[in-house]
């Protein structure tokens, strides 16, 4: 009777155990597919196609006098003596529909990498170097192997004249692949080749600033006040409710309110990341305070008694006691917190940081994009070359998340009760 | 008769506790001798630790405790408008059941009362304080290479003097003790009830306390506490050998509680 029963009971337990490892087995198989096709179309968007080309700094072409200043590079026609560079490597070609198929074969934003190469070193006028210039986008992605050269020519984005100009210049060895640095120091752009993640991440960074900045102080006063000064009563009860609820709503709204009142009622400049900062700072608040509140309850109530039975008064409690011992927890629930602000988007579009930034921003104060949405908006595109720098920006967020779910832990494990 | 020597310091009449509803302490009256040990005994859930929290006013922490009759030490009625709180417990030091040193060094565990009270005025003048406190409480000899260890990594023993030390750095008049040793083993008992009964040469201490022999031997006066009411009050071998109460005589002799 009695072994039947437990038979039973060890069979029951057998197969919830076995339940559960699947169920974490799929979630692995999930995450490991998941991760595996972000980093096999992402990996290739930190690179870089170059052509390596004879460049001719032609004083007369260019129409730059002995002692240029600045102001004359910007009308010089740069693209121009990139073209010729490349022409020049194909004598025979001389049609001019030929020659601009040739040409396109490079970024038409060459003309940046020669000016700076120019103003970097102003002797170089009226002589002949050899510079790495950037290919376009499409001739980016057939470099790396990621465009279907077999295809009949109407269904691709490339001529078969183009195709045998490039495998030409492919086998002369001049065109050459490098991690893109740029990626992270431009901003966006049209063109695919010179699209870069800067000034998303600076948007990121500013916003997180400013969002720690408000949230920070104002959840963990917000904290010690309800935790060891409000008295218990229902008003209090009713805050604490409202808190837990914030933490539930759609963070679309919070971009509502932002727009409603931070831009139309208070006219803070639209899209800044100073205002997206703010909305965010709203969603973490919640966060902040359930996990301070968390850290407060959980300092031992000897210690307070230990204190205050030497004669400290409550705040001297608070501050010499309490909140020492409650920081660590409360900073792993705000970095968790920003974690999740840095993954947000909704509520940036409302607020209008969603707009096309060449630029980066330079001050809080500026226009600007954040990473998931500079995500959203490569997403969006319909050229082939933002495949891949969408998958390299969602990269980054990735280790960006990562590292900070990381150090949260890193904190806790430090920290964690040490009394 | 020892009592009539000493200085009354503490005046308690017609106090009553009550949390919410329940009256946890009724009508107790009772003076306390400066410069001597005092033991509270009586069964589990009688009020011993309530009363001793009425002295330094610990039981304000407890939002529906209420305390009504008169307190005075040294003459001061120390639940008037007037009194300071803080002041007060600067005065009533108290000791816990559970050593609960804060997670600090050791010296700064010590320093912490002169500290917020400010005590002292430089320094050298601080570590003299610290250093004479745990003299005073015998455990400098242990801890003296290791004052910027952590207290909590001291054993249980050391830490309750450490506690102790605590308490004496900012020279009060009362020390109040609940149940000191009942999370210690007998050696560090013997050490700290030693302790104690040097330090009541200098100090008023009341010891609650549920062992009788720890009475006996550290107290020169025992009061026993029944559900909320003082039954009897007197030199504590006298109430040991001829206690005059009939609740006493068997509370002691083991008979109940
Ligand atoms: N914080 C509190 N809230 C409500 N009732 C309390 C509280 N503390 C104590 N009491 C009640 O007051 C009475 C006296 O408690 P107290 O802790 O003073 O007893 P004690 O004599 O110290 O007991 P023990 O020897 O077990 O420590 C008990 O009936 C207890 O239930
Ligand atoms: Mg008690």
């Amino acid at each position: 009777m009695n072994n039947k029963l437990n038979v039973k009971r060890k069979s029951a337990e057998k197969k919830f155990i076995l339940l559960g490892r699947v169920s974490i087995l799929l979630a692995f198989v999930f995450l490991a597919v998941f991760l595996f096709t972000i980093f096999k179309t992402g990996i290739s968007g930190f690179y870089k196609s170059y052509i390596k080309l004879n460049i001719f700094f032609d004083s007369e072409y260019l129409e730059l006098p002995k002692d240029y200043s600045d102001s004359n590079l910007r009308h010089a026609d740069f693209q121009g003596i990139a073209n010729k560079a490349i022409y020049k490597l194909f004598p025979n070609v001389k049609e001019s529909s030929d020659k601009k198929e040739l040409r396109k074969i490079i970024s038409s934003y060459s003309n940046l990498t020669i000016k700076n190469a120019l103003r970097n070193d102003k002797a170089l006028l009226n002589k002949e170097v050899s510079l790495e210039i950037p290919l376009n986008s499409v001739f980016n992605l057939l470099n790396k192997g990621l465009l279907d050269e077999n295809l009949p020519q109407e269904k691709r984005n490339f001529t078969d004249l183009q195709l045998s100009f490039f495998n030409q210049l492919k086998n002369k060895g001049l065109i050459s692949k490098k991690f893109n640095w740029d990626f992270f120091k431009t901003g966006d752009s049209r063109a695919p080749e010179k699209a870069g993640i800067g000034g998303a991440l600076l948007g990121s960074l500013f916003s997180m600033i400013i969002c720690f900045l408000f949230s920070f102080p104002i959840g963990v006063a917000t904290a010690i006040y309800l935790e060891e000064y409000a008295p218990k009563n229902l008003f209090t009860e009713f805050i604490e409710v409202n808190i837990n609820n914030l933490a539930a709503i759609p963070s679309i709204i919070f971009g509502i309110l932002g727009l409603s009142i931070l831009i139309d009622f208070f006219e803070l400049p639209r899209g800044t990341t100073l205002v997206g900062g703010l909305v965010l700072s709203l969603m973490t608040l919640p966060v902040i305070i359930v996990s301070c509140r968390a850290a407060i309850k959980a300092v031992p109530p000897s210690l307070k008694h230990a204190a205050l039975g030497l004669g400290a008064s409550k705040t001297q409690v608070v501050f010499h006691h309490v909140l020492p011992l409650a920081l660590p927890g409360t900073l792993t629930g705000t970095i968790i917190g920003l974690a999740r602000a840095v993954g947000e988007t909704a509520p940036l579009l409302m607020i209008g940081m969603v707009a096309f930034v060449v630029n980066l921003p330079k001050t809080p104060l500026e226009q600007s994009t954040s990473l998931p949405v500079q995500i959203y908006l490569w997403a969006e595109s319909a050229e082939q070359g933002f495949v891949e720098k969408t998958s390299a920006a969602i990269i980054v967020i990735l280790l960006f998340l990562f590292a900070m779910n990381f150090a949260a832990v890193l904190f806790r494990n430090k920290f964690e009760k040490r009394w | 008769m020892v009592e009539t020597k000493k200085e009354i310091i503490i005046e308690c009449k017609n106090l009553d506790v009550y949390y919410g509803n329940k009256q946890a302490i009724k009508n107790v009256s009772l003076n306390v001798y400066d410069n001597q040990v005092t033991a509270l005994i009586g069964a589990s859930g009688c009020g011993k630790s309530t009363f001793l929290r009425c002295f330094n006013r610990m039981n304000d922490v407890i939002d529906i405790c209420k305390v009504t009759g008169e307190i005075h030490i040294n003459g001061e009625d120390i639940y008037s408008k007037e009194q300071d709180v803080e002041k007060l417990r600067e005065k009533v030091g108290m000791v816990f059941q559970k050593p609960n040193p804060f997670p600090k060094s050791i010296y700064d565990n010590v320093a912490y009362g002169p500290r917020i009270h400010n005590l002292t005025n430089s320094k050298k003048e601080l570590d003299e304080l610290v250093e004479k406190s745990l003299i005073k409480a015998s455990l400098f000899d242990e801890v003296k290479d290791r004052l910027k260890e952590s207290g909590t990594a001291l054993s249980g023993g050391q830490q309750q003097r450490l506690c102790i030390a605590r308490a004496i750095a900012v020279d009060p008049k009362v020390i109040l003790m609940d149940e000191p040793c009942s999370a210690l083993d007998p050696i560090a008992t013997a050490k700290i009830e030693e302790l104690i009964i040097e330090l009541s040469n200098a100090y008023c201490i009341l010891v609650v306390t549920h062992s009788m022999q720890q009475a006996a031997r550290i107290s020169k006066r025992t009061a026993f506490f029944h559900l909320g009411e003082l039954i009897e009050v007197g030199n504590t071998e006298e109430l040991f050998q001829k206690p005059k109460n009939k609740m006493t005589h068997d509370y002691i002799t083991g008979r109940f509680g």
